[in-house]
């Protein structure tokens, strides 16, 4: 069952982009394409978590080639969670884009490569494999340049530039930590790495160790490495922004995560470093996003600010730490993609997403005003939004494996992220309303958004609150999650068999 | 022969990484080219044995290369094929809206730079020539928005 199940979050995808493409021409058959493709791979990221979390790690070989030849796809709950978490996602926001009028989501090159965007999130969750990942971040990548600066205009090309170029010298750097791992040990698929790692003097398992936490650091945004972010994120369509805010630093996370813990022992892990990272990646970016005045800016820095509470986690090598960095990228994933959604919205109803050039929205659209707020008291963690469970697992984590200093840090950072939200909630929702454009249609007159858009949103909003009401289950699962990536054995014991 | 290679491995990520240093983009496109083929030639210098080619059926107990190299460096050459064509594409668009082919300052740096009011003789003279430079460029830039 799983060997049929693991490839289809990758292939199905892949196969509608093509599909997708055939039919550029006829939008709405396009549209249909890519929102069943994404419901049922939804559907079967479902299914692939319940059948790891009964059954352990599954593994499926592609052509029939047993690891460590063959390239192997993997899931055990940690991406299986994944899965589940990103797939509606990435189903929301298409909706989102679809009801979204202008023209660059209406580019026919728009779904095909957004689907590609889809898939190579997929594999990187699913790879067993090193190489493998390299082209799941390049499919992943490539489709994002295009998305990123799919209307050409003259601020997309000059951020869209850094972030290609950025992008690539990670790639490169990948490229070469592959060559050199298999150098040194002979293979590239990762269960068999963690067998053979042992083996290399420890000087060289702690520069691979600080390669890949280097490498995947890049993409997750951590400091010093996240400067491309907030300058290139604010200036690709919303709908763009929304499901890069939300994953592709997540994956970069996920892979930093899979590859600390499942390639080096515990004396080989610099942990010491990983917690001064995060302490560092937390404040620099919450003092990064004080000082910005446009929605989308203040926001893409909150999101550098929140890797390192993931990063946090990591580096305390608990069980609870590890749980609790899972909750968090659970968490952050549908949060980040609901309120890049909703500057969105406020973009489309309001004309800019300026605190300057707007005010008062929250009396002219009572619902967006709620739509903000709800997600926005979440990310800052304010009791009993889901972000306040997240925060506080990595802040309990953080008490139990005594590391002061970093908590303490987590805490002002916390106080921090309230401030600027109300910075927000101030500057655009309150005060006296003041909007650039005047809406054409009804709904947006009414509302602040077409009736796809305001249900997207509301989705992922909802979605929010069902996070915190499952609380206990989500942390329980990412217990059981953390406890599999720190005792690896089911998962070496289902690829190499 | 391997030490040939690693030679000139070392020799692509220098000047790869030289050029990507520079303000021009078709320079920093050529370096990022440059630095991809070093990684390529890493990922063959990874190769533990040397030997015949390894098709199936076609040796008869001889020594084979190791095929897993040459897969990863093929897969590796394909992508950065593909990505360097959309960089020139990107570049070319650059060219087109800004008529220049340098990357562009950073608006937040330059906004900052112009915001900043205390500052020492050394700093005022530096900062006049930055703004001198910044003005240029923007009447550059706007003369040729209005060429369109």
């Amino acid at each position: 069952m799983m060997r049929v199940l693991l490839p289809l979050p990758v292939v199905l995808p892949l196969f509608a982009a093509g599909l997708s493409m055939a039919v550029a021409r006829r939008r709405n058959l396009q549209r249909a394409v890519g929102v069943v493709t994404l419901a049922i791979t939804t559907a079967v990221s479902v299914a692939i978590l319940v059948g790891v979390d009964r059954d352990g790690p599954a593994a499926a070989f592609m052509g029939g080639w047993e690891a460590p030849v063959g390239i192997a796809l993997v899931a055990d709950r940690f991406t299986g969670l994944m899965l589940v978490v990103a797939s509606p996602v990435l189903l929301a926001v298409l909706v989102f884009a679809i009801g979204q009028p202008g023209t660059e989501q209406e580019q026919p090159s728009f779904h095909p490569v957004y689907l590609v965007l889809a898939a190579g999130v997929g594999l990187s969750f699913l790879t067993g494999d090193l190489f493998n990942l390299f082209v799941a971040f390049e499919m992943m990548l490539t489709a994002s340049y295009v998305l990123m600066t799919i209307g050409g205009r003259a601020d997309q090309v000059r951020t869209g530039m850094t972030y290609v170029v950025i992008s690539l010298i990670a790639s490169v750097l990948l490229v070469s930590t592959v060559g050199l791992l298999y150098a040194a040990t002979g293979t590239v698929n990762l269960a068999d790495l963690a067998v053979r790692m042992g083996d290399l003097p420890e000087g060289v398992r702690l520069a691979f160790s600080l390669l890949l936490f280097m490498v995947f650091g890049i993409k997750a945004a951590i400091f010093p490495l996240f400067f491309w972010l907030p300058d290139s994120y604010p200036t690709a369509p919303t709908a763009v922004t929304a499901v890069f805010a939300g994953l592709l630093t997540k994956v970069g996370v996920y892979c930093i995560i899979r590859t600390q813990t499942l390639l080096f022992a515990p004396d080989d892990r610099p942990a010491g470093f990983i917690l001064v990272i995060a302490a560092l990646t937390m404040v620099v970016g919450v003092l990064g996003a004080i000082a910005q005045n446009d929605i989308k800016r203040i926001l893409s820095f909150h999101i550098v600010s929140q890797i390192g509470y993931m990063i946090l986690g990591l580096g305390l090598f608990t069980v609870a730490g590890i749980a609790a960095a899972i909750v968090y990228v659970v968490n952050q994933i549908v949060l980040k993609s609901t309120l890049l959604l909703v500057a969105g919205l406020v973009d489309h109803s309001a004309g800019s997403s300026r605190l300057a050039e707007v005010g008062g929205l929250a009396r002219r659209f009572p619902l967006l005003g709620w739509l903000f707020l709800l997600p926005a008291l979440s990310l800052a963690g304010v009791p009993p939004f889901s972000g306040f469970v997240a925060k506080l697992a990595v802040i309990q984590a953080g008490f139990d494996a005594q590391a002061w200093a970093v908590v303490a840090a987590s805490l002002v950072v916390s106080v921090l992220t309230l401030y600027s939200m109300t910075k927000i909630w101030g500057g655009a929702f309150w005060g006296t309303p003041q909007v650039l454009v005047e809406p054409t249609d009804d709904v947006t007159r009414r509302h602040g958004g077409t009736v796809p858009m305001l249900a997207s949103t509301g989705a992922l909003v909802v979605g929010t609150l069902a996070l915190a009401v499952l609380a206990g289950p989500l942390v329980e699962l990412s217990q059981r999650a953390a406890a599999d990536l720190l005792e690896p054995g089911a998962y070496l014991d289902a690829v190499l068999r | 022969m391997s030490l040939i290679l690693a030679l000139s491995t070392a020799l692509l990520f220098s000047c790869g990484t030289w050029l990507l240093l520079q303000r021009r983009l078709s320079r920093i496109i050529i370096g990022l080219g440059l630095l991809g083929h070093g990684a390529n030639l890493l990922l063959l210098l990874s190769g533990r044995r040397r030997g015949v080619a390894p098709f199936v059926g076609a040796t008869d107990g001889e020594r084979v290369a190791d095929p897993m190299p040459q897969a990863l460096a093929l897969t590796a050459i394909v992508i950065s094929f593909g990505v360097t064509a959309f960089l020139l594409a990107l570049a070319y668009r650059s060219w087109q809206l800004t008529g220049d082919d340098l990357a562009e300052d950073d608006v937040e740096d330059r906004r900052i730079a112009h915001d900043r009011r205390v500052l020492t003789d050394e700093e005022l003279t530096d900062q006049e020539a930055l703004r001198a430079a910044g003005a240029e460029a923007d009447a550059g830039g706007e003369a040729l928005g209005e060429d369109r």
